[in-house]
């Protein structure tokens, strides 16, 4: 008897935790539209959006770069003491490209900006909720999709893709000084086998995958802000659950935009 | 008999298992100062928001100026918000930006004035309510009432017919209530606006209402000039006047 009540009581709380997830993926997609809609109807916010450019790009410029620059050492360190095994660390060069361009520039970029700006989205705009700004906004007539989302989200799309190109060159030079200085591989060398073997559609994948991350640490950021509950502590839960899921989504959207992205590749 | 401003008919509103709202009636005559006493947790910033189609009632009518809000999508809703000015319990102003950009924002959204004349107006209404020095502070530098009276200079900026005010004297001290309170009195004498005031500072309401209507259990219990509630026999009315609620 107690065992039929305990799996009831399980029952009952997966329904619930998968009801709730369902309404906020609900939610999210809800907002989603509207953002679109908001971002495609005139008139356009241009000085927000190139305000928040502003904040979500060139205040990350210092920690992506960083960022990049090491794990292009590390990768070449890694990479060059394998190929040396197989008498092949001249082609160090085109490996760290390959995996900065197609992946660890995008991935390492969006997991980096989507906990900097990400946060900071969900903290300004759980604040505002708080303090009713959100509500005064709305009282004076005015959309706060198009006001505090889409100029978020869409700068998030747009800044991603360029803060990426940056990993990604810094990350190979960084690939090329260890090259060089540490396992002797000429510079012209490493430059040129990249040159030779990298293709535009390695640098194509990699971006597009940016402008989806974009995407998703925008609208989760906001919709996280804008659901905020129960005071400073309620902004205090948004921000870490903003940090975690827009963390997750990033590393699970990745696969799929990988595949598809071969996919594309293979058609074209 | 005077036409009404507002008018909400059988307004029932419930958060998760809590009804806050149970059928409640009200007609607001225009130019009137109505304000809703109530306790704490009797839904009266919600009955604002409600006005305001912040929020949107589980079942009812609201008609302002006539005109039924109640089904309006948001889009609508922009504009007969455009009638109604809210100040807010904390003023809600925007901390990013200067007194005199939180003042214009209403302006910037709805009007095609220059911005030579969007100064010009926001110098005006600071004028208004007393803060012709603030211009180019930020919320963060001003005073609690001056931030109250901030808030209210966007909030009349547009010129609105009614004007809701959420616990306007709350956390403010005896000169700042007696300023705000002039200020309800003197807008309403200027710009012949609609006041809905929702309080729980029997003494304001009494002072400054035309009318006040008391809330409890999610409705009106009852309403009456500031002599007649201060006379009343209801047992809430008692209650409250005793300081209990």
């Amino acid at each position: 008897m107690r065992g039929a009540e305990s799996t009831r009581g399980l029952f009952l709380l997966l329904g619930g935790r998968v009801t709730e997830l369902l309404q906020q993926l609900g939610d999210v997609a809800l907002l989603s539209g509207r953002t679109f809609y908001q971002a495609v109807r005139p008139p356009y916010e241009l000085r927000a959006l190139v305000q928040q450019m502003d904040q979500v790009g060139v205040k990350s410029i210092s920690i992506c770069g960083i960022a990049a620059v090491f794990t292009g050492l590390v990768l070449a360190l890694q990479t060059s003491y394998g190929l040396a095994r197989f008498g092949a660390k001249a082609y160090v060069g085109i490996v760290v490209s390959l995996s900065m361009v197609r992946e660890l520039g995008p991935v390492l970029t969006a997991l980096l900006v989507g906990g900097r700006v990400g946060s900071g989205i969900t903290a300004e705009l759980g604040s505002m909720k708080v303090t009713e700004q959100i509500d005064a906004m709305r009282a004076l007539g005015a959309n706060h999709i198009k006001k505090l989302v889409v100029p978020r989200v869409v700068s998030t799309m747009l800044v991603l893709p360029l803060l990426t190109v940056l990993a990604d060159a810094l990350g190979i030079l960084g690939g090329m000084v260890i090259s060089r200085y540490e396992f002797h591989v000429d510079s012209h060398l490493y430059l040129s086998t990249i040159w030779r073997n990298l293709r535009l559609a390695d640098l194509l994948s990699g971006l597009g995958k940016t402008v989806v991350f974009g995407f998703l640490i925008g609208i989760v950021g906001c919709y996280n802000g804008l659901e905020v509950s129960g005071g400073t502590e309620g902004i205090g839960r948004a921000t870490t659950a903003t940090v975690v899921t827009s963390a997750i989504l990033i590393l699970i959207s990745d696969f799929f935009l990988t595949k598809f992205f071969w996919w594309l590749e293979i058609l074209a | 008999m005077m036409a009404s401003a507002i008018d909400l008919h059988k307004l029932y509103k419930t958060f998760n298992s809590n009804q806050v709202l149970r059928g409640l009636d009200l007609t607001i005559a225009a130019g009137e100062i109505l304000t809703i006493l109530g306790g704490s947790g009797t839904g009266k910033s919600v009955l604002l928001k409600l006005i305001i189609g912040l929020l949107k009632p589980d079942a009812g009518q609201i008609l302002v100026e006539g005109e039924g809000i109640v089904p309006l999508q948001e889009e609508e809703l922009l504009k007969v918000r455009r009638k109604v000015g809210m100040l807010f319990q904390g003023a809600a102003l925007f901390d990013s930006m200067s007194v005199m950009e939180n003042v214009a924002f209403p302006l910037r959204e709805h009007t095609r004035m220059t911005e030579g004349e969007v100064r010009d107006r926001v110098r005006e209404v600071l004028a208004l309510v007393g803060m012709a020095e603030v211009e180019e502070k930020l919320p963060s530098e001003l005073s609690g009432g001056m931030r109250k009276r901030v808030g209210l200079a966007r909030a009349i900026a547009l010129t609105p017919r009614i004007v809701l005010y959420d616990e306007p004297t709350t956390g403010l001290d005896p000169r700042n209530v007696d300023k705000i309170n002039e200020l309800i009195t003197t807008l309403r004498a200027k710009l012949q606006v609609t006041s809905v005031v929702v309080t729980h500072d029997i003494q304001s309401a009494l002072r400054i209402s035309d009318r006040v209507a008391l809330l409890s259990d999610g409705r009106i219990a009852d309403t009456g000039t500031p002599a007649e509630i201060a006379q009343a026999e209801h047992p809430v009315v008692q209650e409250f006047l005793a300081g209990h609620l």
